[in-house]
């Protein structure tokens, strides 16, 4: 038996309040969950949702973050998809952008295919292997106390920054953004760049 | 008539990692980034040196793809230089910059395929191409020196102009053994 989930927050309540107010923020979101958590909180033109590519979240953040030095740029993806991205973690330690976030929402399972436990809740810290890896700044966290550190930390801190927010399993309605990945892409360059960057 | 020695002089080697790096520069491509390979060696140095250009080792390959598609989004170029055993590695995630239509240029220097000497290095320099032409990519395959320098112009046009996924493949035929001497 899987032990039990250690999350007790809840994974909307948690990415409407990280999006809130966001100011000139950039997201990359992962697929599956976090990506209906950030539609849920209100689509916006600068989010970029994956559909896929799993484990590929952090190193899209990374590329737009040495892109675009001066905006904030903030990942927000689930324990699964950071785990089949872990060797990211270490590229971006090296390469150390001061404006990039990353936020794991972490139940603790693959909520997409059946609720399958993944490493994390058999113990693997994403916030220690971030540490390891050369990130100047972590944290965990589990209640509303740390969860208003972690996000202090996501929206403010000097990058890279990665929060591991453990949340509950609890259901939530599916809330799904455009899936075009064309026109994602081109209403992000559009807003971010203007109009002769999709022309 | 005693023998001689050829009157025509041999022609100097074709300086093709300084040629890719011109076309870089010309295309405005700022993000290069690699999972080093010997064949590769000169053309990142030279990057390394290029204070406009920011280059960046990856784990594993598919790294770059997200990284160039990331990028793209913030309005910068790159280019991902692998050998071709890493393009395996890069299939799942080729998605994003297929499906997203993002412009994106790989340069590969091949194993597997031309007098190779690791058995090992065999299946994927052979499932090169297939691999790639099963997710759609454009690919420029270059056996002779004299060629990098307009293959690799044209695959950047194609990739950064008409906003297509294109690798050009560097045969072992031009990179051979010199390059393992180095």
């Amino acid at each position: 038996m899987p032990k039990a989930n250690a999350g007790t927050l809840d994974r909307r309540a948690v990415v409407k309040t990280l999006l809130s107010n966001r100011g000139d923020m950039l997201v990359v979101t992962g697929l599956g969950g976090t990506c209906w958590d950030c539609a849920a909180a209100g689509d916006s033109p600068f989010n970029f949702y994956l559909w896929g590519a799993m484990g590929s979240a952090a190193m899209v953040g990374l590329g737009l973050a040495l892109a675009q030095p001066s905006r904030r740029v903030v990942v927000v993806t689930g324990d699964g998809e950071m785990l089949m991205g872990l060797g990211s973690l270490a590229t971006i330690a090296v390469e150390a952008p001061k404006n990039l976030a990353i936020a794991v929402i972490d139940n603790e399972h693959f909520g997409e295919t059946g609720m399958q436990p993944t490493h994390t809740g058999a113990g693997l810290d994403l916030a220690a292997v971030a540490s390891a890896a050369g990130f100047p700044t972590t944290a965990v966290a589990t209640d509303d106390s740390s969860l208003a550190r972690a996000t202090g930390l996501i929206r403010e801190a000097p990058g890279p920054v990665l929060a591991v927010i453990k949340v509950s399993t609890a259901k939530h309605p599916l809330v799904m953004p455009p899936k075009d990945g064309a026109y994602l892409k081109d209403r992000f360059r559009e807003a971010l760049l203007g109009k002769q960057a999709v022309a | 008539m005693a023998l001689t020695s050829r009157a025509v002089p041999e022609a100097p080697p074709i300086d093709w990692p300084s040629q890719i790096y011109d076309v870089l520069r010309a295309n405005a491509v700022r993000h290069v980034v690699h999972v080093p390979d010997a064949g590769h060696a000169k053309l990142i140095r030279l990057c390394q040196a290029d204070p406009a250009m920011r280059v960046v080792t990856l784990t594993t390959e598919e790294e770059g793809v997200a990284l160039i598609a990331g990028a793209w989004l913030g309005g910068v170029r790159g280019v991902l230089l692998m050998q071709s055993s890493g393009v395996g590695n890069t299939i799942n995630t080729l998605s994003l910059v297929k499906h997203c239509r993002i412009p994106f240029l790989a340069i590969v220097t091949m194993r597997g395929e031309w007098g190779e000497f690791n058995p090992w290095q065999v299946p994927m320099g052979q499932a090169t191409r297939p691999s790639l032409e099963a997710q759609d990519i454009v690919v420029y395959d270059v056996t002779a020196a004299d060629a990098i320098k307009d293959t690799v112009e044209a695959a950047a046009k194609l990739a950064f102009d008409s906003t297509q996924q294109v690798v050009v493949t560097i045969s072992q035929r031009i990179i051979g053994t010199k390059a393992f001497k180095d």
